[in-house]
Formats: C-alpha cells, sequence, structure tokens
C-alpha cells in the first residue's frame, strides 16, 4: 500500500498554492501548442523539415554504430549454423547451381536478343544515375506511421521526394532530409500510394500500402480482379515521382475487388538502398493550369 | 562517476543525480525506439511514456504536470511521431495520474497498474487517432498488440525506476517525503 501524499495539497501556504496552480496552467497551456503543432502537421506536413532533419542528424549515428554491433553479432550466429548444416547445404547447392547453369544460358540468349531489339528499336537507356547509395539504419517500431531511416542526408544531395529503391524493388520515398540522414515514407505506409502495373499484360493499378507490412493492389480498369497469386507489380511511371519499371510487389491472395501483395524489398532484411532522381521531376504546385479551363 | 564512500550530507553532486537520474532514464525509454530494426507494424511498447508513469506512480511529488511537455517533445522527435503527440498524451496522463491520485487516497499495486493501463491504452489510442488524421495509420487491430504488450511490460518497468530509484538516492536520503 502506498500511503497518500502529503506534498500534493500544500496546506495553507499561499505561495505554494500558487506554484501548484501555476504549474496546472503551463501543462493546460502546452497541451494546447501541441494540438497547435498537430494541426499545423496536417496542413502543412513539410513545416517541421528542418527540427526532423537536425533531430534525425543526431540520432541516426547512434542507430548506425547499433547496427554495426548486431550485423557483427549475427554474422557470428549466421557463421556456426552454416558449419554445422554444411553438407546437406552443399547438396543443395549443387543442385542449385545445375538449375542456374540452364537458367543461366537462357538469360544470355535473351540479353543478346532484347540488345538487337534495341538496336533496332534505337532505345537509349537514359535512366540517370543513383543520387546516393545510403544504409537503412532502423524504423520507427512505436509509432503507427512507416518510416525508415536512412543515412545519408542533404549532404549527399539528398532531397525530400525522391524514390528510394533497392536491387530487389521499390522502397518508397524520402520525405525529411537531415544533413547526414534522411526518413523515408515505406510504400507499406498507409500514406503511400504508388501507381504501378501489371507485369503480365500491364494492365494499370495503385499499390496503397496498409500499414502492416503487405500494400493493397487496386486495379484501375472496370470489372473483376485480374489478379492471379504470384503476379508481380511494376512501378509505372504514372505522375512523376517514381521511376517506371521498378519491380513493387507480388500478389499473395485476393480479397474482393483488390489484391493483397507482399513488397518485394523487404525493408526488414534489406540493408542498402538507393536513392534516385525524382523521376521526370516534381511538378511545381502554383504554375500549369488546367488545360480544359479558360 | 562513483558516490563518495561516506555518509555525508548530500552533496551537489548527489543532487544532480537525483534530478538527472529519472529524466535521462525517460529519455533512454524513448531513445529504445532507435534501436537497428525495421520494424513492419506498430508493435514495440511506448518505453518512453512507460518510464514516465513508472517514475510519476513511483514518485507523485517529483515532477510537476508540464514535465510532460519538454519530454514528450523528446519522445516525439526520437520515435518519429507527429510532433505534438507526446506533447499533449504525456501531459494528459500526468494530469489523469493527478485527478486519480486526488480521489484515491491509498492505492496498492493492483490499482496502480489498473492507472498505468488506462493511461497507456489512452495514449496509445490518441496517438494512433493523431497518426491518421495527419496523414494516415496502420488499421486500429494493428494497435492492439502493442497496446497489450504495453501494459503487460509496466510492472517490469515500475521494478526497474524502483531500482534507478534506490541507486540515485543511495547516498543520503535527498526527498525522503514518504
Amino acid at each position: 500500500m502506498k500511503a497518500p501524499t502529503r506534498n500534493r495539497r500544500p496546506g495553507f501556504s499561499r505561495r505554494a498554492q500558487y506554484g501548484l496552480f501555476a504549474s496546472y496552467v503551463v501543462a493546460v497551456t502546452g497541451i494546447l501548442v501541441g494540438l497547435g503543432l498537430i494541426v499545423i502537421a496536417r496542413v502543412d506536413p513539410q513545416g517541421f523539415g528542418m527540427v526532423w532533419g537536425a533531430a534525425l542528424d543526431v540520432t541516426t549515428p547512434i542507430s548506425s554504430l547499433e547496427r554495426g554491433l548486431v550485423r557483427g553479432v549475427g554474422d557470428a550466429v549466421d557463421g556456426t549454423t552454416n558449419y554445422i548444416a554444411a553438407g546437406s547445404k552443399n547438396a543443395a547447392m549443387a543442385r542449385e547451381l545445375d538449375a542456374d547453369r540452364r537458367a543461366l544460358v537462357a538469360a544470355r540468349i535473351l540479353s543478346l536478343e532484347n540488345a538487337r531489339l534495341r538496336r533496332m528499336l534505337k532505345l537509349v537507356d537514359n535512366r540517370p544515375a543513383a543520387v546516393a547509395v545510403a544504409r537503412i539504419v532502423g524504423s520507427t517500431g512505436v509509432s503507427s506511421r512507416r518510416y525508415a531511416t536512412l543515412n545519408a542526408g542533404s549532404n549527399e544531395g539528398v532531397r525530400p521526394g525522391q524514390p528510394v529503391r533497392s536491387a530487389e524493388g521499390l522502397i518508397g520515398h524520402v520525405v525529411e532530409a537531415g544533413m547526414t540522414a534522411s526518413r523515408v515514407l515505406l510504400i507499406t505506409d498507409n500514406a503511400s500510394v504508388v501507381p504501378v502495373r501489371m507485369a503480365r499484360g500491364g494492365m494499370p493499378a495503385l499499390a496503397a500500402g496498409r500499414g502492416d507490412g503487405s500494400v493493397e493492389i487496386r486495379p484501375l480498369g472496370a470489372g473483376g480482379n485480374p489478379f492471379d497469386r504470384g503476379d508481380i507489380v511494376l512501378t509505372s511511371g504514372t505522375g512523376g515521382l517514381y521511376p517506371p519499371d521498378v519491380p513493387v510487389a507480388v500478389v499473395v491472395r485476393k480479397e474482393g475487388d483488390v489484391a493483397v501483395a507482399w513488397p518485394l524489398a523487404n525493408p526488414a532484411q534489406l540493408d542498402y538502398a538507393m536513392v534516385e532522381p525524382a523521376f521526370a521531376g516534381l511538378p511545381p504546385p502554383p504554375a500549369a493550369p488546367p488545360p480544359g479551363k479558360r | 562517476m562513483p558516490p563518495p564512500r561516506s555518509s555525508a550530507p548530500p552533496t551537489r553532486a548527489i543532487e544532480l543525480r537525483a534530478r538527472l537520474v529519472p529524466v535521462l532514464s525517460t529519455l533512454g525509454g524513448s531513445a529504445v525506439a532507435l534501436l537497428p530494426t525495421v520494424a513492419l507494424a506498430p508493435n514495440w511498447p511506448p518505453f518512453g511514456l512507460l518510464m514516465l508513469l513508472g517514475w510519476r506512480l513511483l514518485r507523485p511529488e517529483m515532477w510537476p504536470a508540464w514535465v510532460g511537455l519538454p519530454l514528450g517533445l523528446a519522445d516525439d522527435l526520437l520515435t518519429g511521431q507527429t510532433l505534438g503527440t507526446g506533447m499533449v498524451t504525456w501531459t494528459a496522463c500526468l494530469m489523469l495520474a493527478d485527478l486519480v491520485e486526488v480521489r484515491l487516497l491509498w492505492r496498492d499495486y493492483v490499482q496502480e497498474w489498473l492507472i498505468a493501463a488506462l493511461a497507456i491504452a489512452g495514449a496509445i489510442l490518441c496517438a494512433w487517432a493523431i497518426a491518421t488524421w495527419t496523414g494516415g495509420a496502420a488499421p486500429l487491430r494493428l494497435v492492439v498488440p502493442q497496446m497489450l504488450t504495453s501494459i503487460l511490460c509496466f510492472p517490469i518497468i515500475g521494478r526497474l525506476c524502483a531500482l534507478l530509484d534506490r541507486w540515485r538516492l543511495a547516498t543520503g536520503k535527498i526527498r525522503a517525503s514518504d
């Protein structure tokens, strides 16, 4: 049992009573200020970019250091496990190698054919080089938003709005950039919508985050659910921001009109991420009046 | 710094430690979010809030209600929630504890856990509502496990606070009000 506290109600001392009252006034004022900050965050999401950038710059080195430690321990455990399972793994790898050799030959034929067709069409691959290659050092497990932290910032040329991808697929786009660190809105966040198309058939769709690590694929065309389990969706490049033909997700099941897909680039496993320049630039908001209006 | 090995009256250094330990441990709880994990869903308990509640329920007279403002702001910056979320919810939690304390003269372990559970559930729900309003949050069913783990974690955090409390006041009692 905890005894009642005597200090809370400060007896007949006027000074102490006023002090307690003042602390509540400060607290309530602070709550109102906090609500004001939330309203500002709703009206102008980029409003506190400077504050966030500074906070990221301070906290990211800690995460980076810890990440190195965790990886070291993880590698040691992996090494030991590999040693134990060496025999069966060797056999499995030999089988895999045989299969891969066949696939490699097929791929070489395809790439030659592809080069020939490209020459015929005189296509030039003018995809710009990556702005920065950086490590994903963590994300927030406490907040119900899905952000990841990248250890590259405006010093490396990272700006808000640039798409982030890994070798496996699309990760998201930069929302806040500090000097040496930046924050990435993952494609699994509820606020993220990526214009995509199906790899098979090229049907346009939208990939919206669901907040639980998966994305929802909504077909843009009417009628039926064209997706099958195992279908891969790619970015379409519509609307700028994301470059076309980046793998996004693989469909795992259908739910009524939409399909639930799992991102190909699992941010929990990936390590390095590429920040690319925004595709076709971000459109300037005030310019370009709608063409239909007179 | 090692504590002086005498029963001398509290020095400035000890007083500083007694004041700083609760603040730093709460900040440390918020900084748990910096661990290098990439979470797919919000499933980490808000350790900063748990530490704050642990200290508040252990030492009611230590902090005025407005201490939730700076600590909550630091928590927002460390955990990446919408700026203002921690300021509002943490201060509200402290004021709720004050309210309960005025009515409840004696409280025991179970009641303390109940108060903390109420405050945690309210704070997480409020943070979820704010995230939904400012852009989009995970569906509510994903927040429920976080709420449950946080409530179940609270007794451990309360123990940790008590341990730290004994250490911070180890040589010479500074605030021996109860």
